[in-house]
């Protein structure tokens, strides 16, 4: 049960932080909060069930029924690194004390939501904490109060909305058929009554629901906007990690868990799934911004994602989760590239940039081995789990998907090639002499999410022995 | 169960005062009106049996959040005369999305009146009933650490949202 | 289940979809920020109807009041962060027009 500490330590944490009779400096709480993170972390590598008895007691106090299996142990390693990125790109990118200290709270509370997310068996509770983490990140996205933010976040709130209403229309269906919401109850329900109209009409809001928050193609109007909009180390912290959790992680938990596969359903997921894939990749060639063609990347690796687990084979949850990590490896680096470049060149158009290889070493080379691993190129992780999601879907005889998998790589590849060029390679642009490479902070962040890239690729035997396959067989 | 006919009432109240919440251009009719539609949902709750929610639904949802809507209309300014005439939508979708929920509605009558529904099979054993509030502290422990949770970040959106930034009121 | 129990279910599990539309319909052809939200409300209300409904064919009424306790705290604080943004965009716009976040094309 110790687990729960993953949870309730932010919490106590915040309730600390805020308490009348002192003041913390914005420092202080950065300091703690990413000293949690890295506890959070390599808790990762201890057995389940470490614990001391003091330790024990005390979280039974609570009586959390929370339970930890492999996929989220996994998680929870993803999102400790993710926010501890996002926690160190802030203190490097803001000034403003006060800023710094809301901020970290709200990553805090963010991160508790999301903790609990990965622990939680009950449908309900899936609701109650995904709403936890919308509502942390449309205050992290308006955080600035600039008019753009605003406006996204207002945006992302109505979306999301809709998205929360059709979930909870389908919980309150599953709980009258079931007549409970924990999810051993309702999977014995759907395996009784899996072909009753009313229960499938159901399962079809609670996917199109979970569609709208992780941003999947024809649902995806919010999310571009606000990852352009967001400052810097919130668009790190949502696309890394928030739309994943909320989206993905829950889409591929309630399958696991609870629903199971039939054809009709993985038939859903694998179109949308290859239309975000093919028309995400499209619609970042076009683009010139380079948060926004990073934002259509996403959708487009999210598309990946949902092919994988569409397979309907435990093999295929493995690649998706696996998919779903390394994702949010890599594109939080990349982020945190575009964030170094926000803050040393002050330009986000494309075509404004050029030649920033000679000047910022680190932030070009780290982003050039992300790319490699987005579109697949052997020794990086990106490859492993992209032909782990291939062999599934090949082995599932889903072979067309494989094929268009296959193929939209190729537009990755595509995509990410003009980026680099526009912006690292080619002739120094006019104006960019005096460019020096981003602070410590931000250059030890890529650094280590590289780092992480390429050691998962090399060593993928021990990863796939010891991580993916106990994740998900258990 | 006194009798169906109070619940279609309600029902038909309800959807009446919703349509009308929506559809006028002043926004603060709406939010009273957002507020009446909240006060026979609780109503309907108390009918179904769930008098603590409908306690919950009545004091919270038709008086706190009606009253912050008031006062997020009456803090930001009222749309004067000529903005009102530009507020209204073209007629022409407006009619489109009206058609549409006409016909959504006769569906859903047509729907009501068909026998060949696969209904699910209900459970007729009713649970020993246990008190909503020892449900709520003994079973869904879970629940009210996200609620304090989400109360924490209500907090937050306070500070952050309504604080005047310093520094820009110095520029 | 009696046929009258079922004529009413079937009215519950009707009027949830209607209100769900009125929201809809509320959200698209609104111009006003405050109506938007006042749509997204009308929708949770037949929400919290469908729930109530749901208990009280199933015979939990306990475990739906208190989901539905539970879910308007999580109603409120949206509420209240979405009164914050309006707030600030109406003293960034002078305006409740929604033609003025229109800035940014998916």
């Amino acid at each position: 049960m110790s687990f729960s500490l993953a949870v309730l330590i932010p919490l106590f944490l915040v309730l600390f932080f805020n308490l009348p009779f002192y003041r913390i400096s914005g420092k202080i709480a950065v300091f703690i909060a990413s000293l949690f993170c890295i506890v959070q972390a390599f808790s990762f590598f201890l057995p389940v069930n470490a614990t001391c008895p003091a330790v024990q007691n005390l979280v039974s106090y609570f009586m959390l029924d929370f339970q930890c299996d492999g996929i989220s142990r996994l998680m929870l390693l993803t999102s400790a690194i993710v926010a501890f990125a996002s926690i160190l790109v802030l203190y490097a990118m803001e000034d403003s004390d006060r800023k710094q200290f809301n901020f970290v709270n709200l990553i805090l509370l963010s991160l508790a939501g999301m903790n609990g997310l990965f622990f939680v068996r009950d449908i309900f509770s899936v609701y109650v904490f995904i709403e936890v983490i919308a509502a942390t990140s449309y205050i992290l996205i308006a955080i600035n109060k600039d008019k753009n933010a605003l406006e996204a976040s207002f945006k992302y709130l109505v979306m999301s909305s809709v998205a929360t209403v059709m979930m909870l229309s389908s919980i309150a269906i599953l709980f009258l058929v079931a007549g409970g919401t924990d999810f051993v109850t309702v999977s014995n329900m759907y395996q009784q009554y899996g072909g009753n109209s009313l229960v499938t009409a159901a399962v079809v809001l609670f996917i199109v629901g979970l569609f709208i928050k992780g941003g999947v193609m024809p649902f995806h109007g919010w999310l571009p906007d606000s990852y352009l909009a967001a400052p810097a180390p919130v668009s790190v912290y949502l696309a890394g990690m928030v739309t994943k959790t909320t989206g993905i992680y829950t889409l591929i938990r309630l399958f696991y868990s609870v629903f199971g596969f039939n054809t009709a359903i993985q038939s859903i997921l694998l179109i949308f799934a290859s239309i975000s894939i093919v028309l995400g990749a499209f619609a970042a060639i076009n683009q010139n911004n380079f948060k926004r063609m990073l934002a259509y990347s996403s959708i487009s690796q999210v598309g990946y994602i949902v092919l994988g687990f569409g397979a309907g084979t435990t093999f295929g949850v493995a690649a998706a989760i696996f998919h779903l990590f390394n994702h949010s490896v890599f594109k939080s680096l990349l982020f945190v590239n575009s964030a170094a470049l926000e803050k040393q060149v002050n330009v986000s158009d494309m075509s404004e940039m050029g030649g920033l290889a000679s000047k910022m070493p680190v932030t070009s080379t780290t982003s050039v081995i992300a790319f490699l691993s987005t579109a697949g190129i052997p020794p990086l992780s990106g490859f492993w789990s992209k032909l782990m999601i291939i062999l599934a879907l090949w082995t599932a005889d889903l072979k067309v998907y494989a094929v268009i998998a296959i193929l939209a790589s190729i537009l990755t590849m595509t995509y990410f090639l003009i980026m680099q060029k526009k912006v690292f390679f080619g002739r120094l642009k006019e104006g960019f002499e005096n460019v020096k490479e981003a602070p410590l902070a931000i250059t030890f962040v890529s650094i280590l999410l590289c780092a992480i890239t390429v050691v998962v690729g090399l060593l993928f035997p021990f990863v796939l022995n010891g991580l993916i396959n106990s994740a998900v067989s258990f | 169960m006194d009798s169906i006919y109070i619940h279609i009432i309600l029902l038909a109240l309800i959807i009446i005062s919703s349509i009308f919440a929506v559809s006028y251009a002043r926004v603060i009719r709406g939010a009273i009106i957002l507020g009446i539609v909240s006060m026979l949902v609780s109503i309907s709750l108390f009918l179904l049996s769930c008098p603590l929610a409908g306690i919950f639904e009545l004091s919270v949802c038709s008086g706190l959040i009606t009253v912050i809507f008031i006062s997020v209309i009456s803090l930001t300014l009222p749309p004067d005369e000529k903005q009102r005439k530009v507020n209204s939508v073209s007629m022409m979708k407006k009619m489109v999305l009206l058609v549409l929920l006409v016909l959504v509605c006769g569906f859903s009558l047509y729907m009501l009146d068909s026998k060949n529904i696969t209904f699910v099979p209900l459970m007729q054993n009713v649970q020993e009933s246990i008190d909503t509030r020892d449900n709520i502290w003994n079973l869904r422990h879970v629940d009210l650490i996200g609620q304090a949770l989400i109360l924490l970040t209500g907090l937050f959106a306070v500070v952050v949202l309504f604080k005047k930034d310093k520094n820009k009121d110095k520029k | 289940m009696s046929v009258e129990n079922i004529l009413l279910f079937k009215l519950y599990i009707i009027a949830t979809p209607v209100l769900f539309l009125v929201g809809i319909y509320a959200i698209m052809t609104t111009r006003n920020i405050i109506a938007t939200i006042i749509g997204i409300e009308i929708m949770t209300k037949g929400v919290t109807l469908l729930l109530a409904s749901c208990g009280y064919f199933n015979g939990r009424p306990e475990m739906a009041q208190s989901f539905i306790i539970i879910m308007i705290v999580v109603e409120v604080v949206i509420l209240t962060i979405s009164a914050g943004l309006i707030f600030n965009i109406v003293k960034k716009h002078d305006s409740l027009d929604t033609r003025n976040i229109r800035n940014l094309k998916g």
